[in-house]
């Protein structure tokens, strides 16, 4: 009976509506699995995990732990009973954590596998305290007491009470040392190259006279006058940043002393309401969008390379608009309709295409090498053989993906032209207006949603673009930014730093890849809302668009 | 006026997409054209009274020349017009005559003669170079390293016939054949004494590799002084083992040509692995030791090139590339490169037969001397040797391997290294992603695509196609990081899970479906037609739930508590945990979105007068889809599998990071590959502008361009043929 019932639905077609109805909805879901884990993880990063100190039995030995779980996984028993582990007979599969202990100048390394049956106890003390150094990673511990230059001004309870305002005035040292490493020494590193470069030049036009060179040497005695009086103060700055301490125990209760200057925040999870957490989440992330990175970019912010990826797509922006709309007004416009346009259009089409590494090959070859090159050799040859063009650098990655995104605004231009009603040109052609004009004024300001959409779907691809970047002036940590305060502000030939190249820096290529994970998640949950963002923008605008034009048209 | 200048931009922008292809062919050529030499001086033998020439050398930047005589003198030599600089006797002992000679090697540039006495001299031409008022001069001067006196080779004091020499950090090695007919091998140890500079601190050991060698005409010994080559008169080689001094072993003996034809020249390539027989049919032979199954190392004859008639003259070899040259009686030189199989240049040199020929330390010069005592010194261009059509897609016999092989393998610490740069093992790993990429993403995606242009209702469309299509947006190396960071160790820990899931899903789809249509009409019609995806989605998630839940189980059923460990065990299968299955779900996931939205396009795009007739005629909607709608859409959806195939074939990040970027070939899905993309972006930072590396890796750029631009334009064509179709429909 329903054998012949299933016949009969088989022979009405219906399995195959069905099973293609599962292909989208298999579709759908690895989408929304896809952007649920990175949001899930990615958002997690920041959020200020439970502290536990537990008791752990390896064999005969108890060892006393704290730190926090990161990640619990199942695995069969046989297959640790093979590795030599004691369980009892009748266990199949047993926990195991992911334990992130910290310390890491202590113990060695951040993380250690735990087996959830070996866990004899487990606590979670209000008063554990997590330290998040500059170095070296968090600290996990209580806080004993605070030191100033070695005599013990608070202990016990009032101590964690003492710390916050200490803290505040070691972060301002540490930030007035950042400021005169940073910005100060930095500007009068600057300026010394300058003036090297200006001597160079000065002997290879033959016109090195004494004079000229004693103006640069004074110059010069003046910005090392400078310096030194910098250097002075910095020492100051950092004999007082070495006043304060804190003393930690770990688990194992032995102490730590930790100097302040090198403590970024302080906190302790377990003594945290709701609210202390969500406004700690807050100043995490804050952090993250604009801090600089520390520990190999395994920690701390990620500002460098937001501000090098919106950087170069800005730059690139500024190529790629008048070119894709010029090519797109000529072939729409003004190329005649033929053959040899329409191989044009399909040769342009199929440049969206081309694999992104094929443009990295041409970036380096043509742009990097010759071009930068050449440039080396007639505008600065007092760097040489150090090359200021003639490698890898901002202003090729710019170029390189302008390039890249070209096709993309070429084809949305020519869409959006393609749909400006006849009639709208010929009315504008019958007042007597030029064909220059009638572009100028009705055309291109009609078609300029079509542009932004080409242009918004550029910047999203040029955003989330990597393997070109990284032959064309992607570097893992980027000593300046592009943009600053010496002169010309704007550095073309610098390296930069880029978001996507962050993510695969970091999550392969760093040393201590456990720890730098969730900061992984996190970089690419920025990612993909900025392009995703984007793209949602893009479709809007072309719906509407779309809607514009019915009514033109009707 | 605007006129000009929009048409100015609009051909220039043009002109710049022709540049990309213009600029990778201006890189990639030179790979492939031949070798140019031209004549630059010839002249008389300078000192012709110093002697007849045994040796010729030239230093690196071929100013001087050096040229040792048979009657013991060494003439430096200016290279453009043969003036003579100097003219030095070397410290012979008195009363003997020079019965052997013999060329170092030419990384130390050193010579050793052999004496009537037993005894054996080693004397280093080295150049000083100075820049005195700016401008370079080269000082040539001569140099003992083993002192100024002849070293004793024969205890028993018989004439050396022949000498083979080399040194190594501290230790010398000879290997002499006496007049007597003795093959002897002497090594000179320097001895851990504090006063080092002490001349007796040599420890001698003496070894008779052969009582009776008979007429030894060639001896080699190489670099690493562990084998010993000497070949008689008969055309007879024997290959000795010395890698213990004191105990030589001969390992096997072999006839290097056939009858009626004899050997005129011998030298080894550079690496000393390989040896170059030059014999009297004008032919040149590669030899070189390959490893048999029983571990037993057999010279072997690798490959052969015949270009001239004339018997061989002379060998000459470059330095830190396998490449040589060969002179021939009738005054030819031919330029050719082993790996490449090439023959690169064949020019006349001289009109008489050459007797002496010697290639620049920078290989851009040859110095030749012929029978009439004229020396010809010719500059020479010659690039990318080692690159030819065989060497990029053929099997090559490298030195020191098995059997001739694919091998990717570009670069090495060693100088004497062989680069490999066979395109195979990188093309077909290329073509292996994109196969199992597709294999994930055709069925979802053209089915996907069927369902959502033709079942499903327009509300739940208007959502469905932007979401797919916002897939493709996600930049590749967040999917790339995913698939290589948590992809790959969830697929390793949930294997069978994977599998069972994969086998699952089909058949649980269909019978969720048909209890679904078993349901009472109420329940049924709560949802109307078009939106079964939305009902599919928790049947999935519960099938996928239930199959990675069952993994362990399953693995403790069938595969022994651990498939990883069953595959490489049981099955012999090699596991790599970033293998081609992430990288084909991974990719896969990638390229979904590409072939979804134009194959959508396509199907969505077929009038519907069609599929209306259809169905009046009676038809099932599944019968009109796949015998109406899907015939008239097929060009799109091939187009759309191109287009999607372009964009498998030339992605970088996700391969970069979910494979280990092996070089293998092997189409196992769970071992690695590495792709032309991938290659291209490891390695192409750090090679060196416009080396032989750097072409090939544009080479592989041109590769992927034009491969992906004749497949979009193929699809784009199919595209536009449909689109016609349609409007006309």
């Amino acid at each position: 009976m329903a054998m012949r019932k299933f016949t009969k639905w088989y022979q009405s077609g219906a399995p195959w509506v069905w099973l293609s109805a599962g292909a989208v909805s298999i579709c759908l879901l690895m989408v929304f699995g896809i952007l649920l884990l990175i949001v899930m993880r990615g958002m997690g990063y920041f959020w200020p995990g439970e502290l536990v100190q537990l008791t752990y039995r390896d064999g005969a030995q108890e060892t006393v732990l704290v730190g926090e779980f990161q990640e619990h996984e199942q695995v069969p028993a046989a297959q640790l009973r093979a590795a030599g582990i004691e369980l009892p007979a009748e266990q199949k599969t047993v926990q195991r954590h992911l334990f992130k202990v910290g310390n890491r100048d202590v113990l060695g390394q951040d993380f250690r596998w735990l087996l959830d049956t070996h866990i004899t106890a487990k606590h979670y003390p209000a008063e554990l305290v997590v330290l998040e150094r500059r170095e070296w990673g968090n600290f996990y511990g209580y806080l004993k007491a605070i030191k100033r230059d070695g005599n013990v001004v608070a202990e016990g309870e009032a101590a964690y009470r003492e710390l916050s305002g200490r803290l505040d005035g070691a972060l301002k040292l540490h930030g007035e040392i950042r400021t005169i490493e940073k910005q100060q020494i930095g500007a009068i590193n600057y300026s010394l190259e300058r003036l090297r470069l200006d001597r160079r030049v000065l002997e290879l036009e033959g016109e090195d006279t004494p004079e000229a060179l004693a103006e640069l040497e004074q110059e010069r005695l003046a910005l090392e006058e400078r310096y030194k009086t910098l250097q002075t103060s910095l020492v100051t700055l950092y004999q007082e940043s070495k006043h304060d301490g804190v003393v930690m125990q770990d688990a194992n209760g032995q102490e730590k002393e930790i100097l302040l200057s090198q403590v970024v925040r302080v906190y302790q999870p377990n003594a945290m309401s709701v609210i202390d957490k969500c406004r700690h989440y807050l100043t995490k992330v804050w952090e993250f969008v604009t801090d600089e990175p520390r520990e190999a970019n395994t920690e701390g912010g990620i500002f460098p390379a937001i501000f090098g990826t919106v950087v170069m797509v800005m730059i690139m922006t500024v190529f790629v608009t008048p070119l894709g709309v010029i090519a797109a007004v000529y072939l729409r416009e003004y190329a005649r309709q033929g053959a040899l346009t329409r191989t044009v259009r399909i040769a342009v089409n199929n440049l969206a295409g081309v694999p992104s590494i094929v443009y990295g090959v041409f970036g380096l070859g043509f742009f990097v090498y010759f071009l930068g090159g050449s440039i080396d050799q007639l505008f600065f040859p007092e760097a040489l053989p150090a090359p200021t063009f003639g490698t890898p650098g901002l202003l090729w990655s710019s170029l390189t993906l302008a390039l890249l995104t070209l096709p993309v605004v070429i084809v949305a231009t020519e869409e959006g032209l393609s749909r400006i009603p006849r009639s709208v040109r010929e009315g504008s052609l019958a007042l007597g207006a030029t064909k220059a004009e009638t572009l100028w004024r009705i055309v291109l300001p009609m078609a300029s949603p079509a542009l932004m959409t080409g242009l918004i779907l550029a910047v999203a691809r040029a955003a989330g673009e990597v393997a070109p970047l990284m032959l064309v002036g992607v570097v893992k940590l980027a000593p300046a930014l592009p943009l600053d305060m010496n002169a010309p502000y704007l550095h073309l030939d610098r390296k930069l730093m880029h978001l996507g190249f962050h993510v695969f820096d970091v999550g392969f290529q760093s040393p201590n890849v456990e720890a730098a994970r969730p900061l992984v998640y996190a970089t690419a949950l920025l990612l993909v809302v900025v392009i995703v963002v984007l793209n949602l923008l893009a479709i809007y605008i072309r719906n509407r668009l779309r809607e514009k034009y019915r009514t033109l048209e009707g | 006026m605007a006129r000009l200048l929009v048409g100015a931009g609009g051909i220039s922008v043009v002109v710049a997409i022709l540049l990309i292809f213009l600029y990778f062919l201006y890189v990639v050529l030179p790979l492939f054209k031949p070798a140019n030499a031209q004549a630059v001086a010839s002249y008389t033998l300078p000192g012709a009274d110093a002697g007849r020439t045994l040796h010729l050398a030239m230093e690196e930047q071929t100013e001087i020349a050096v040229r040792f005589t048979a009657d013991g003198k060494a003439v430096f030599f200016h290279l453009s017009d043969g003036q003579v600089i100097s003219e030095e006797t070397l410290p012979l002992p008195k009363g003997v005559e020079i019965t052997a000679f013999s060329a170092i090697d030419l990384h130390h540039e050193a010579v050793a003669y052999g004496f009537s006495d037993g005894t054996a001299l080693v004397v280093r031409h080295s150049y000083q170079v100075t820049f005195p008022d700016d401008k370079r001069v080269i000082t040539p001067r001569l140099e003992y390293p083993l002192g100024t006196r002849p070293i004793v080779v024969d205890d028993n004091r018989a004439a050396l016939k022949k000498l083979a020499v080399q040194s190594g950090d501290d230790e010398t090695t000879l290997a002499a054949a006496t007049a007597d007919g003795r093959l002897l091998l002497v090594n000179l140890a320097r001895e851990e004494s504090f006063n080092d500079e002490d001349e007796a601190g040599l420890e001698r050991t003496v070894a008779l590799m052969a009582e009776e060698a008979g007429d030894v005409r060639y001896l080699l010994l190489d670099q690493e002084r562990i084998k010993v080559y000497a070949i008689d008169a008969q055309n007879e080689l024997s290959f000795y083992d010395v890698r213990d001094k004191q105990a030589p072993e001969l390992l096997h003996r072999i006839f290097l040509v056939e009858k009626g034809k004899e050997i005129t020249a011998v030298q080894f390539l550079t690496g000393d692995i390989s040896l170059l027989v030059g014999d009297s049919s004008g032919a040149v032979v590669q030899w070189f030791p390959v490893r048999d199954e029983r571990g037993n190392h057999n010279l072997t004859r690798i490959r052969s090139f015949k270009t001239f008639r004339a018997p061989i003259t002379a060998l000459a070899i470059e330095r830190g590339r396998k490449g040589f040259y060969a002179a021939d009686r009738s005054g030819h030189v031919g330029i050719f490169n082993t790996t490449g199989e090439r023959t690169l240049l064949k020019a006349r040199v001289a009109s008489e037969a050459i007797r002496q020929l010697v290639v620049a330390p920078r290989a851009n010069a040859m110095l030749a001397e012929d029978k009439e005592g004229q020396l010809h010194f010719w500059h020479v261009h010659n690039e990318h040797p080692e690159v030819s059509w065989s060497s990029l897609w053929g099997k090559v016999w490298y030195e020191s391997y098995e059997k001739p092989a694919y091998v990717w393998q570009s670069t090495s610490a060693s100088n004497d290294f062989e680069p490999k740069l066979s395109l195979v093992p990188i093309s077909f790993g290329t073509i292996k992603a994109a196969f199992y990429a597709m294999l994930v993403a055709m069925p979802l995606s053209i089915l996907g695509a069927i369902y959502t242009a033709y079942f499903m209702s327009t509300r739940m469309r208007q959502v469905v196609k932007p979401s797919i299509e916002i897939m493709a947006a996600l930049p590749t190396v967040i999917l790339g990081f995913l698939a290589g960071l948590w992809l790959a160790p969830f697929l390793e820990k949930n294997l069978p899970g994977i599998f069972t899931l994969l086998f699952l899903l089909p058949p649980g789809i269909v019978l969720v479906a048909f209890l679904w249509s078993q349901l009472p009409g109420k329940v049924r019609h709560a949802i109307p037609d078009g939106w079964e995806a939305v009902l599919l989605i928790p049947a999935v998630l519960l099938i996928s739930w239930g199959a990675l839940a069952a993994s362990p189980g399953i693995e403790q059923v069938f595969f022994g508590g651990n498939m990883r460990t069953w595959l490489t065990n049981e099955m012999g299968i090699d596991f790599d945990q970033r293998n081609a299955l992430v990288v084909g779900l991974a990719m896969g996931f990638a390229v979904i979105p590409n072939i979804f939205s134009i194959a959508e396009d396509a199907i969505f795009g077929v009038p519907k007068h069609l599929s209306n007739g259809s169905l009046a005629l009676g038809a099932t909607p599944w019968q009109t889809m796949w015998r109406v709608v899907l015939l008239t859409a097929s060009p799109g959806i091939f187009s759309a599998i191109m287009i999607g195939l372009g964009r498998a074939v030339g992605e970088t990040m996700i391969v970069l990071m979910a494979t280990g970027n092996t070089p293998v070939i092997d189409f196992s899905i769970f071992q690695g590959l590495r792709t032309l993309s991938a290659n291209i972006a490891v390695e192409m930072p750090e090679s060196e502008v416009n080396s032989t590396h750097y072409r090939v890796l544009f080479l592989a750029a041109l590769v992927l361009f034009l491969f992906t631009f004749i497949v979009n334009t193929i699809a784009e064509l199919v595209r536009q043929h449909l689109r016609k179709k349609y409007s006309s429909l």
